[in-house]
């Protein structure tokens, strides 16, 4: 057995639940899970890695749709698999009985209890609109390769 | 009248449906199973000295 260089998994499990700060953190009032959201955004927008809050700028809007997007309700313990750690919601992301008349294709995924409604990811898939409809987006299976959210 | 599709590629597999009465497009609907998302950081550490 040598020794081998390497970003601990057990650490990026502990990113995933908040336990290191190595610049100035923010003060938590509670252990409790933060909250998260998902906002859909138009075709025309820009969201992308260099994204950092959540922003109404091209958000879509129209009947049903309320700015902010949806809660996302409770997310798998962050967990690992080999070197992975990775979560995901437990949940499907719905709108229900919208018309977003204008073509989106991304969600935003975002901190709201964070006062900056910091940004956590993006993620795209193919355009669509909705007529007096219904959008689902369905969460991948939460697994290392597949999972929402990963640090591999 | 009706009419479905499907988007199946490496990141979704989508179904939508739409009702048209006449030429009018009065529902649309669309449900996005996401299948697999990219990995958002390399794991590997710097080398010290």
């Amino acid at each position: 057995m040598a020794n081998s260089q390497a970003m601990c998994t057990s650490f990026k499990q502990d990113l995933f639940n908040g336990l290191h700060a190595f610049g100035t953190s923010v003060v938590r009032g509670t252990t409790a899970a933060d909250s998260f959201k998902a906002a859909l955004y138009l075709v025309s927008g820009s969201l992308g890695a260099g994204t950092t809050a959540y922003s109404a700028t091209s958000e879509v809007s129209g009947t049903g749709y309320t700015a902010g997007g949806t809660a996302i309700t409770s997310w798998n313990a962050p967990t690992t698999s080999g070197t992975s750690a990775y979560t995901t919601p437990t949940a499907s992301f719905a709108w229900t009985t919208v018309t977003l008349s204008t073509a989106f294709d991304t969600v935003l995924v975002y901190n709201n209890t964070a006062s900056g409604k910091n940004a956590v990811s993006v993620h795209t898939f193919g355009s669509q609109t909705i007529t007096a409809g219904n959008f689902t987006l369905t969460m991948p299976t939460n697994a290392a390769g597949t999972a929402l959210l990963q640090i591999s | 009248m009706k009419m479905e599709g499907t988007i199946d590629n490496k990141v979704e597999y989508t179904t939508w449906v739409e009702y048209y009465i006449g030429t009018e497009l009065v529902h649309r609907s669309a449900h996005v199973t996401l299948k697999e998302m990219p990995t958002f950081a390399d794991g590997v550490s710097g080398s010290i000295g």
